[in-house]
């Protein structure tokens, strides 16, 4: 028993130490967490099932828990019983998950695969890795989408984030998130603050009120969402005129399911999603998902995973490599919210504003949406 | 309604029968108006027209022409529905005109006393009807959710949506697709895989213990008999978030957790309430002279078990299975906490596939399920008149 041990631990610091395993080493079985829906199905087909082709005798098991992966990774912590091998999560959660010791800290360039070009993985993702525990896959965007048929006469399509705050020239339902981030920022920003000031503004008691009050101008028209595919299902039933969204829901609405619905790209707001591994896994899982981790995050089966889904790949040497949809075959380039033309003007969300105002701003939100 | 008169029909004034017609159209109107954009518009209109043809087919022709009035009023109201609404029009016409030329006889001639005892006055009439009204807008308040569903799960589009193709009954808008998801896709057959790996053995776990704890407890010389009853009954009365994470952390520490046996022993707790509670009420009836007639011919208990009081407490049985059966079917709650991605169940990738993405996939999987639970339910009802007439409670 003690033997094995030692020989497990061993085996977990080759694996850190980047030296390749012999399978014996790795459990053969893994537990992935991800967001369900048309985005895991991206991940499945750009690198889960490439990787158990050429691994046979590996399984790998879904479980689309990554809403709640935070609440569920403090209660497997707490129970001593961490069943999930890798977690797919926004930033903001890897965040948490690596302050509260519940996410692994990884050294990237040891870690991941090099870019082609020899570039090491820390510079090759770059800013993207926001925090130690974090592997980047993908950069999506939170922007507004609009029912093409609703548009009243003679009135040109909305283009600006602004035209949702106005229910003059547009009206109509709006559906908004039920969260304050992005929302803050687009009624500052509408309010006639500039981009490089919202977060001071915000940063006051006044700027808050001043947001929420801009909001509150638009209130009585908003459905507030909390899961991504609402706004969909909205605008598909013409329930509402605009909504907010993550981009790839409303590219598939759009490309894949014919709907009349255009994109907005104005002040689109960017967040990334990537993988954390648990703390605390036994030496053969972690030796297996370390070797998948590699894999998945390479240079080719992140460009691979926007043949699927129109996210951009967080790897600055997959963006050349982005080809045409799989099914579809439309160049998937100008989908891609990194895209140059739909990039023109961008919100850059503060994660370390919001990670240190989150909860007063949350609290004061959600008494403004009682009133 | 029961076929025979209990009070001879007559005619009512149209000062009484007018004003009840017109207040029907309203109501109809109402809805019509609605969908076209005016509601008191509708009300309005429903009640002058149906008014108008009340007294047209009251007074203007009578009795006598009945017949070709009521065929007269169909036609009318379905030709105003083609009009307004194409196909859909034409069907829905056709109901409420085929309504509203019985309703108009129906008040106009005073039929409605006909099926009501002679002394009932006025008042005790209103109530009769408006109670029977009640209970329907009551019983159409709790099954329309659940129609609402069945041909939405038809959809041919991607979205939670009746689209204007299925509203005007195109066979475009259409499709079998969902349903070939189901039955298609890898994730959806594994959890249908994993409920009928799991609804089986933790019905026979429940069925098993949940008989014999009835019998102990029915017989008068177990102590503690309420008590013991008030435990084993607590998983149907506690709520489930609590049972759910409280196995969680238990069953984490033994090694249950994510396990498949895990999930079968929390489904069999949450399921032997049921079996207790069916099988309890079936032993209320059991004459116990026919163990000690079993006793008395040499039979030992194990025997006389199976041989005498399982055949004749077998319905409810069966019915306490059934329930403990739905409910590992259809519980999310725990198998959230004590299952783990290999034990996904069919409520669990509804439960994760509503949240992440409003596919009709899972209308189908809904609908399927609807039609297993009318099959199971149907089957208990069955059981249950059998029991009753074995034990002469009912003619038949």
């Amino acid at each position: 028993m003690k033997l094995t041990k030692t020989l497990f631990a061993t085996t977990a610091l080759t694996v850190v130490a980047g030296t390749a395993l012999t399978a014996q080493d790795m459990a053969n079985s893994m537990t992935l967490v991800s967001w369900g829906g048309a985005y895991q199905d991206s991940q499945d087909k750009a690198y889960v099932k490439p990787y158990l082709a050429a691994n046979p005798g590996v399984t790998a098991t879904w479980d689309e828990s990554s809403a709640e992966a935070v609440a569920k990774l403090r209660a497997m912590n707490e129970a001593g019983n961490v069943t999930w091998d890798l977690v797919d999560v926004v930033a903001s959660d890897a965040m948490r998950l690596c302050d509260e010791g519940l996410a692994m800290e990884l050294d990237h360039d040891e870690v991941l695969a090099a870019a082609p070009d020899g570039t090491p993985a820390s510079e090759d993702f770059g800013d993207l890795i926001v925090s130690d525990c974090f592997v980047p896959q993908i950069v999506y965007s939170t922007t507004f989408g609009y029912r093409t048929d609703m548009v009243p006469a003679g009135v040109e399509p909305p283009t600006s984030v602004c035209d949702v705050f106005d229910l003059a020239k547009y009206p109509g339902k709006r559906s908004l998130q039920k969260r304050p981030i992005d929302n803050m920022e687009w009624a500052l920003y509408c309010d006639g603050v500039a981009k490089d000031e919202i977060y001071d503004v915000l940063g006051t008691d006044e700027g808050v009120n001043r947001a929420l009050a801009k909001l509150d101008t638009i209130k009585d028209q908003v459905v507030w969402w909390s899961a991504g595919a609402e706004t969909p299902q909205l605008l598909a039933d013409g329930e509402v005129f605009m909504g907010s969204t993550y981009n790839g829901r409303l590219f598939s609405a759009i490309a894949e399911q014919n709907q009349p619905i255009g994109m907005m790209w104005d002040m689109q707001s960017f967040d990334l999603d990537g993988w954390i591994v648990p703390a605390g896994l036994p030496a053969d899982r972690l030796a297996r998902v370390m070797d998948f981790l590699k894999f998945a995050t390479d240079t080719q089966r992140l460009a691979d995973q926007a043949a699927y889904i129109s996210y951009g790949p967080a790897r600055a040497s997959s963006a050349p490599l982005v080809g045409k949809h799989a099914d579809l075959g439309i160049e998937m380039a100008p989908h891609m919210p990194t895209d140059p033309a739909n990039a023109s003007n961008t919100h850059i969300y503060d994660y370390e504003w919001w990670a240190d105002n989150r909860d007063d701003l949350d609290a004061k939100f959600q008494a403004w949406l009682a009133q | 309604m029961n076929g025979f008169t209990l009070t001879p029909v007559e005619k009512k004034p149209l000062s009484f029968a007018l004003p009840v017609i017109g207040a029907a159209g309203g109501v109809a109107g109402l809805f019509v108006g609605t969908a076209h954009g005016s509601g008191l518009m509708g009300v309005i209109a429903g009640a002058v027209l149906l008014m108008a043809l009340g007294f047209v087919a009251l007074r203007v022709l009578g009795l006598g022409m009945e017949k070709a009035t009521r065929w007269g009023i169909i036609a009318l109201f379905v030709a105003a529905g083609v009009l307004l609404a194409g196909l859909p029009g034409f069907i829905l016409g056709g109901l409420f005109g085929w309504f509203f030329s019985w309703f108009i006889f129906w008040i106009g001639e005073g039929r409605y006393r006909a099926s009501l005892p002679p002394y009932l006055t006025g008042g005790q009439v209103l109530w009769h009807y408006a109670f029977w009204i009640l209970c329907g807008a009551i019983f159409v308040f709790l099954i329309t959710p659940i129609l609402v569903v069945i041909p939405l799960s038809f959809n041919a589009q991607n979205f939670f949506t009746f689209t204007p193709e299925m509203l005007r009954f195109d066979p475009a808008g259409y499709s079998l697709k969902h349903y070939r998801d189901f039955f298609t896709s890898s994730g959806w057959q594994q959890a249908l895989r994993n409920s009928l790996a799991i609804a089986p053995l933790a019905t026979l776990l429940s069925v098993s213990f949940g008989t014999l704890a009835a019998i102990g407890l029915s017989s008068e010389h177990v102590p503690f008999r309420r008590a013991i009853m008030a435990i084993l009954i607590s998983p149907m009365i506690v709520p489930l978030i609590i049972s759910a994470a409280g196995m969680y952390f238990f069953y984490s520490r033994i090694g249950l957790q994510g396990t498949y046996f895990g999930v079968v022993l929390a489904h069999a707790a949450l399921g032997i309430p049921f079996v207790i509670i069916t099988v309890t009420a079936t032993l209320v009836g059991f004459d116990r002279s026919l163990t000690r007639a079993a006793a008395n011919m040499g039979a030992d208990p194990v025997t006389t078990f199976f041989r005498v009081q399982m055949p004749l407490i077998l319905p409810g049985v069966i019915s306490g299975g059934l329930f403990a059966f739905i409910t590992s079917f259809d519980e999310v709650v725990v198998v959230l906490f004590v299952g783990s991605a290999n034990q996904q169940t069919l409520p669990w990738r509804m439960f994760t596939g509503l949240r992440e993405q409003i596919s009709p996939t899972i209308l189908a999987v809904a609908t399927i399920l609807v039609v297993i639970s009318i099959a199971l339910l149907t089957t208990l009802e069955l059981l249950r008149r059998r029991s009753e007439r074995l034990r002469g409670m009912s003619p038949g």
